[in-house]
């Protein structure tokens, strides 16, 4: 049997779901910060930071998903059924986060756009508290039986180290939707923004390191792969430098460069959750042995090949355009009458 | 009810709802690349009105087609975990590919389509257009190599994978082009044309009827009478290469879309009519031989029928006949419809014909009633089976899935659409009653708040 390719596929779900906390995650803080604006030109402007973007980051969450289906059918299905009000608490957070973005300006009335402005940051909120949690399971383990299906029902799910994992989630996208906000607006706004990059530095801080201590309490097996290898100590690191440098930049006033270290937060913390799970996807906190891998788990090797050929053909082109994309709307926020 | 039922009733709801929006948005993004074209062709500002006012509207169906769309890229897992155990190996593979193919490049180029006007020049702006219209075609494609694989699966083996039975992709190429895929893909593609094409004819006829914005709405007319008219005539066709194709690799929905029952006999079609299963009794005027000849050509050749199946392989007769009959008919009436107004435009009287812009007005509904229809049909018509031949849909729901959970998360989606596509009215409503911006009048941004009222005037 070759198994390169679970490996391979393990990676690049981890590219998919990193881009989409990239991405999204910004979306999302500027959804959580857009109530703070009251002025309603100011919360345009706010919209339309993401406007042109928002869609396109969601779509790495639906291709992500996808891919999970198709490398890793029993984790899709274990997963997707297991956490059934989770996902489905997550698609109503989208699906009114979405259409909040679209109605909102299509009318003047003022209980019209408070009502969806409201929603936009409920949405925003809650599918980050959600994510967060379904990440903070993911770490923490579950309860599968032998064919690997869920078995903890639904207040497993609330438990507080999933809970804490989604706060911190909250926390980390306020703090990269302030950074995103911060380089594409100007004037009074831009320097009111910049105040609440530090606020929410603090914020996410004090929640980083109660899950890292909760983390080293409570998840033994997450932490021993590092143990194990401590070369990974390296990427802890790197996180903290990381984390360490957003208000370094943000004083000096190279907000994109602040942009970047958040992004590689992001993926550092990704990073670490990959590293200490694998070569388990789910792991079986009642029973390690009943853990979903990427081995048992996995779509066959022809198939997994397959969709390498697909992504290597296709992801090169996304991810040209969506540059171009990012690179046409570039600088700062210009409303026009297309705008939101 | 149990999971399984409430599963069956939330998915149908789901996608159902779900689907009144991708035809429009495939059928729309066709008819603004054609005006695009025009535009760049004949740098008459008129077109340029027409594709800035159709984008708007495109922006809206395309809204609400992402949102509901990935409740259903969810469901797969969320209600069907058995499903997606069985199927992942294949039927994963086109639902990624949809992502990296389809939606990416939808997404990615609408931001220019929408936001880029003022950005880019016309060409990368047309361009663009035909990158997202192009998105929307290969979401078609993809989806719906997924879904005739589940009709017609080919191209893969059954494999015990650690204890548990499953299907796995031996060849890729005979699971994209498995035997019904083209001739379901062109089936949904000019459905979705129709939608789109029927939508600007509908509100052509009604700014033609109200005097507002006449040159425009003439012009959407006429576009929209070219593209209905090739596209109800070529549905015919592949409507009847469809009901092939079933009749070989699916023959008991075949049984049920005419209510035929004797096990091998020659089979007629019914203009109308209502099945009783339990007496196998059909009601309703009758054309003797005609499906054998449809089949066949040969009026006295025998068609498989219900009764060579054991009762529990039988799909729900009646309903498959209702939804089909009614597919047909709405078919008939488009291509009727097209003809008299190609008809009038050639005698150059069509917009004194009001009651003819009229039905036009409404015809908009007859579309999208019969890609609803259609899907119906095919996917009621292949149970008990969720994957033909291979798993039954009561061996696919999701074990340990409480019913509760999924009641409460049914209701959620209830009410969310009702009010979703009760917005979706509204808001398109308004946008055809604000209507296209003349050329010549340089518009303005949306309107703002004004401090101290509740509403503005404009």
């Amino acid at each position: 049997m070759h198994h390169e390719f679970n490996v391979v596929w393990f990676v690049l779900l981890g590219i998919l779901f990193a881009g989409y906390a990239i991405l999204d995650g910004f979306d999302f803080g500027v959804g959580m910060l857009y109530l703070l604006v009251k002025d309603d030109a100011e919360r345009r402007l706010l919209l339309n930071s993401i406007g042109p973007v928002w869609d396109g980051n969601e779509v790495w969450l639906v291709t992500g998903g996808g891919a999970m289906f198709a490398a890793f059918p029993n984790v899709y299905a274990s997963l997707f059924s297991g956490f059934y009000p989770v996902f489905m608490l997550l698609l109503l957070a989208l699906i009114f986060r979405g259409v909040s973005i679209e109605f909102r300006s299509k009318e003047p009335m003022r209980w019209w756009r408070n009502l969806w402005d409201t929603n936009f940051f409920i949405g925003s909120i809650l599918a980050s508290l959600l994510l967060g949690a379904f990440a903070g399971n993911l770490a923490y383990g579950v309860a599968l039986n032998a064919r690997g299906t869920y078995t903890g029902g639904f207040w497993a799910l609330l438990n507080p180290y999933a809970l804490l994992v989604g706060i911190t989630t909250v926390a980390l996208f306020m703090m990269h939707g302030s950074i995103y906000l911060v380089m594409k607006t100007e004037g009074n706004l831009h320097d009111r923004l910049r105040g609440w990059v530090n606020n929410s530095i603090i914020f996410f801080i004090i929640c980083y390191a109660a899950t890292t201590m909760a983390t080293l309490l409570y998840d033994r097996h997450l932490t021993s792969e590092i143990r194990k290898h401590p070369v990974f100590f390296v990427v802890a690191i790197l996180n903290m430098l990381a984390i360490a440098n957003i208000p370094r930049e943000i004083f000096h006033k190279r907000d994109f460069r602040a942009f970047l270290s958040s992004c590689f937060a992001i993926v550092a913390l990704l990073s670490l959750l990959a590293i200490g799970l694998f070569p388990n996807i789910v792991y079986a906190r009642n029973n390690p042995a009943n853990s979903l891998t990427i081995y048992n788990a996995s779509s066959s090797p022809y198939t997994l090949k397959i969709m390498c050929i697909i992504a290597l053909i296709g992801m090169p082109i996304v991810l040209a355009y969506t540059t171009y994309v990012y690179w046409l709307f570039r600088g700062k926020v210009r409303m026009d009458r297309h705008s939101y | 009810m149990n999971t399984l039922w409430l599963s069956r009733v939330q998915f149908g709801l789901t996608i159902s709802f779900h689907y009144l929006f991708p035809p429009l948005s495939i059928g729309l993004g066709v008819m603004m690349v054609t005006m695009e074209a025009m535009y760049l062709k004949t740098r008459n500002k008129v077109y340029e009105s027409m594709a800035r006012f159709w984008t708007r509207i495109f922006a809206l169906t395309f809204g609400l087609g992402v949102a509901t769309g990935i409740v259903m890229e969810f469901e797969f897992g969320t209600n069907w975990a058995n499903y997606s155990r069985f199927v992942g190996d294949v039927f994963g593979a086109p639902l990624a590919s949809e992502g990296i193919f389809a939606f990416f490049l939808e997404s990615g180029f609408l931001a220019i389509l929408l936001f880029g006007w003022d950005r880019v020049g016309p060409k990368t702006h047309f361009f663009s257009t035909i990158m997202v219209a192009f998105g929307s075609i290969f979401s078609a494609l993809w989806i719906n190599v997924a879904n005739s694989w589940m009709q017609t699966p080919a191209g893969f083996h059954l494999v015990l994978h650690h204890g548990v039975l499953r299907a796995q992709i031996t060849n890729f190429w005979q699971v994209v082009f498995n035997p019904s895929t083209m001739d379901r893909l062109v089936h949904v593609l000019l459905g979705a044309f129709l939608s789109g094409a029927f939508l600007v004819l509908s509100v052509g006829a009604y700014y033609v009827l109200k005097r507002r914005h006449e040159d425009i709405g003439r012009r959407c007319v006429k576009m929209a009478l070219v593209a209905a008219i090739i596209g109800a005539t070529a549905q015919l066709v592949s409507g009847d290469f469809n009901a092939k194709m079933v009749g070989k690799y699916q023959p008991a929905k075949l049984a049920a879309f005419e209510g035929h029952f004797p096990a091998d006999a020659p089979a007629g079609i019914r203009l109308f009519g209502w099945v009783d299963s339990k007496t196998q009794m059909v009601y309703g005027p009758r054309i003797p031989g005609m499906l054998s000849w449809l089949m066949y050509y040969n009026t006295k050749a025998s068609v498989i029928g219900l009764d060579h199946f054991p009762p529990a392989l039988r799909p729900p007769v009646n309903p498959v006949f209702q939804s089909y009959h009614a597919m047909v008919a709405i078919g008939m009436a488009l291509i009727l419809i097209s003809l008299l107004g190609v008809f009038y435009w050639w005698r150059g009287t069509l917009f004194q014909k009001r009651w003819l812009l009229w039905i036009f007005v409404i015809s908009v509904i007859g579309p999208e009633l019969a890609n609803e229809l259609g899907w119906f049909s095919a996917e009621v018509g292949r149970q008990p089976w969720i994957v033909y031949g291979m798993m039954k849909t009561s061996q696919a729901v999701s074990p340990h899935l409480p019913a509760g959970e999924v009641l409460a998360s049914m209701m959620m989606f209830g009410i969310m659409y009702v009010l979703l596509g009760a917005l979706f009215i509204f808001l398109m409503n308004r946008k055809i009653q604000q209507g296209p911006e003349e050329p010549t009048v340089r518009p303005s941004m949306p309107p703002p708040i004004v401090e101290g009222h509740g509403r503005l005037d404009a």
